[in-house]
């Protein structure tokens, strides 16, 4: 009991038809409750026709699994999976622009920059432009690291999240497509309590 | 899958021969025609069983009304006088006749004049479609004459909601609409068209009605495992006790549930909204959950060992303090709309479905079992709350009238077979706690939203709904004067309704709570009204206020024996409480019985 209700990182997966509005459908599921999207990134899923939202919210697993519910109860939403950040492999990317000059002249940048990971996209005379991909304590750290030397810009994508255990939306699609639901179509967190899948 | 050409009487099931494939298929290059949004529209209409329509005309919504001229023997349009009031008979006309209700409104005022019904249809899950007119496409964005964002304020109160710019994409949408209106958890539908595509003409190939859209699943698979263990349960229990909800009503499952109950022998207690699904004399019926519910009822809520709940979502009115609700209990709770389950309270089991799938499926089986001893326990609390409460509320001593004698002679009158169309307030809590009702779908009102002013336009729409039966709107003083404007809309279209006004010189509910909760602080709750009947007569509508209780009988009487729309002005005593109670903040089991 003591962990459902204790607030934490999760990633809640959403994939749904590419309809106008329906961002704003489910940004206001969570605006209504006061509870705050700490990232949202929605793009194509690999299946055409259907979007993909990663949605970071930090919540108490009770909140985030009526949440999922509200989402997924949606005309234009397919499927709502909800996970910690043990149960995916997630990245963010950052961009850095830092002067050339001072990466130039300064060998410890260049060291600092290589112990990160990072790589240079763009090398222009005035600046240049990092790019690292990683956890937001690696990107947050590169940042400190910078900041000395004269960060001139920086941006961070929103997160994107890879679910360890699941198998795929594509096989499931097909199921979606048909009038009558297979076994896997239907299975929904109170009829598989075991698991922790909340799906329709 | 159901295809329906409104042109030609195509079916493709028939087509055997190849013959007769090249007659259709000649036959179906003569059906596309050109034809405008507009028509389009109508046409969608009529092949979705629509007969009636409440709305207001206006500029962006020109086009429409401009087909509709060609469309009004197929099509009933009734004017009201108000959106708000459009949308309300929209929702009385779903709810008593179980069809989508629909509406029309144009942009910008007219369209956001909708906002308060599709909250209220919403929250009640009431099937509507309402089609509001928006500016040329290529004016969207501009800040337009009458352009608001309709999509955007409506989003988080419809069920779904979509802009058409093309009149191409009328059919399929419209047929979405009203596949999404009424199937799974009914909802209201918004449809926002902008102007060019209700004039845009273009090639009609039919309208075919929606049975599926992919990302959707109305209606789930059952489970039998589930069931079994919802059986298992309940027949292992001593002291079971049912609470359903309007779910019943919605999946029209009166029968099953019926079936289920009397199986079962389990009392069975109603939400507001489940109110006649199955006869209020059914010996099983125990009465009303909920803050001025019965006292049984919300008393023994917590004390039974399993508590079905069926097509009902724990409103926060219905369970009180939340941490005290039931804990004793193990919950079977059934319900179509997964977002419900285990949403205020955790369920044992789930069942998840149709409520007219699952209960046949419970009934078989559910154990035959006698609980007449469990229910002479709820009984002996409906004793208490007759000697307390209920004798003194329908015979009263005091010289005033009270609400509740009203509803008691009300019944003896209509017999119990009436529509009854409630406002909000203290006359509602009143008419659903005393009002007979012998059949499913008499019992109107707005629960979960809780909108004043809902009952006179409601009223207009429940009977459209249900031409054959009598309806009765039962509303406060100020709750009247908030759509009162619709008498308008009676008065044109001659809509048969009884009008009870139960005049207690104040906003009722809410003195109450200043009484008990402000230390009678009366902040703004005294109302004056205007003459009621004057109104009534300036509209055309026969009426008659009374303040003698000599004067109820002949009066009631004489509104039900009227052939048209009455109006009665009952006077009621000024400072009545309604009781029990459940004061917010406390459980079920602290109601009060003064």
């Amino acid at each position: 009991m003591e962990t459902i209700n204790q607030k934490q990182e999760f990633n809640i997966t959403v994939y749904t038809e590419n309809q106008i509005g329906l961002l704003n459908r489910i940004a206001i599921i969570f605006t209504r409750r006061k509870i705050n999207i700490d990232s949202l990134n929605t793009s194509p899923s690999e299946i055409e026709s259907i979007h993909r939202f990663n949605i970071v919210i930090t919540e108490s697993e009770e909140v985030v699994r009526k949440l999922t519910r509200q989402i997924e109860k949606q005309v234009e939403v397919l499927k709502v999976y909800y996970h910690t950040n043990q149960d995916v492999v997630w990245q963010e990317m950052a961009l850095y622009k830092m002067s050339t000059d001072v990466i130039a002249e300064k060998v410890s940048v260049e060291r600092l920059l290589r112990e990160n990971g990072a790589r240079a996209v763009v090398i222009r005379k005035d600046y240049t432009v990092f790019e690292t991909t990683g956890h937001r304590e690696e990107t947050d750290n590169l940042i400190k690291i910078l900041q000395p030397y004269g960060l001139i810009e920086f941006v961070r994508s929103a997160r994107v999240a890879i679910i360890k255990k699941s198998d795929g939306f594509n096989s499931k699609l097909r199921e979606f497509e048909r009038l009558e639901p297979g076994e896997d179509v239907v299975e929904n967190e109170y009829l598989n309590k075991g698991q922790k899948v909340f799906t329709m | 899958m159901a295809t329906e050409t409104i042109t030609q009487e195509i079916e493709p099931q028939s087509v055997e021969s190849a013959k007769e494939i090249s007659v259709i298929e000649q036959k179906a290059v003569e059906s596309v025609k050109e034809v405008s949004g507009s028509v389009a529209l109508l046409e969608a209409l009529i092949v979705e069983g629509v007969d009636t329509i409440f709305g207001y005309p206006g500029g962006a919504i020109m086009p429409i009304y401009d087909a509709l001229y060609d469309y009004s023997e197929q099509l009933n349009h009734i004017l009201v006088r108000h959106e708000q009031g459009g949308i309300h008979a929209g929702q009385g006309y779903a709810r008593t006749s179980g069809k989508v209700g629909v509406v029309f409104a144009t942009s910008g005022p007219g369209a956001t004049n909708l906002v308060t019904g599709l909250a209220d249809a919403q929250i009640d899950s009431t099937p509507l479609v309402c089609i509001t007119g928006q500016v040329f496409a290529h004016l969207l964005g501009t800040d337009a004459f009458q352009e608001t964002d309709v999509i955007n304020i409506t989003t988080p109160i419809t069920k779904w909601n979509y802009q058409v710019t093309d009149a191409n994409e009328i059919p399929e949408v419209i047929a979405k609409a009203f596949y999404i209106a009424k199937s799974g958890r009914p909802g209201p539908v918004l449809i926002d068209i902008t102007k060019n595509a209700q004039i845009q003409k273009f090639n009609y190939l039919g309208y075919t009605k929606c049975n599926h859209i992919r990302s959707y699943r109305p209606k789930p698979i059952v489970r039998p495992q589930y069931i079994q263990e919802a059986a298992e349960l309940i027949n292992s229990a001593k002291k079971p006790f049912i609470i359903w909800g309007q779910g019943v009503i919605l999946g029209s499952a009166e029968k099953e549930f019926k079936a289920f109950v009397e199986k079962s022998g389990i009392p069975a207690a109603w939400t507001v909204l489940g109110a006649g699904a199955i006869p209020t004399d059914h010996p099983q019926n125990v009465g009303m959950l909920g803050m001025h519910g019965n006292y049984g009822p919300n008393v023994l809520t917590n004390d039974c060992d399993v508590l079905i709940a069926i097509g009902m979502r724990f409103d926060d009115r219905v369970t009180g303090r939340l941490d005290k609700y039931a804990k004793q209990a193990k919950v079977v709770h059934l319900d179509i709309d997964p977002a419900e389950i285990d949403k205020n309270v955790m369920s044992t089991v789930p069942v998840w479905g149709d409520c007219k799938e699952t209960l046949p499926m419970l009934t078989a089986l559910v154990e035959q079992h006698d609980h007449s001893e469990w229910l002479q326990v709820f009984a002996d609390h409906t004793k208490q709350e007759v000697e307390s409460v209920i004798h003194n509320e329908l015979n009263p001593t005091g010289e005033q009238m009270t609400m509740g004698e009203v509803i008691k002679h009300l019944n003896e009158i209509t017999g119990g077979d009436a529509v009854i169309v409630t406002d909000v307030g203290q006359h509602q809590m009143v008419a659903c706690r005393y009002a007979k009702l012998n059949k499913t779908r008499s019992n109107v009102t707005s629960g979960g939203l809780g909108t004043m002013g809902f009952a006179l336009p409601a009223a207009i729409g429940a009977k459209f709904g249900a031409q054959e039966r009598d309806v009765v709107a039962i509303i406060g003083d100020g709750g009247f004067q908030m759509t009162l404007q619709e008498l308008g809309t009676i008065m044109q279209s001659k809509v048969d309704v009884k009008i009870i006004i139960l005049n207690n010189s104040f906003l009722g509910m809410v003195r109450q709570w200043q009484e008990l909760f402000n230390e009678r602080r009366y902040s703004f709750v005294n109302i004056e009204s205007p003459d009621f009947v004057m109104v009534a007569k300036g509209y055309g509508i026969e009426g008659r206020s009374i303040d003698q209780r000599t004067d109820l009988v002949p009066a009631l009487t004489e509104m039900m024996n009227h052939k048209g729309a009455y109006l009665l002005e009952v006077m009621v005593t000024k400072e009545n409480n309604v009781f029990p109670m459940v004061p917010q903040g406390c459980s079920v089991s602290e109601i009060r019985l003064k």
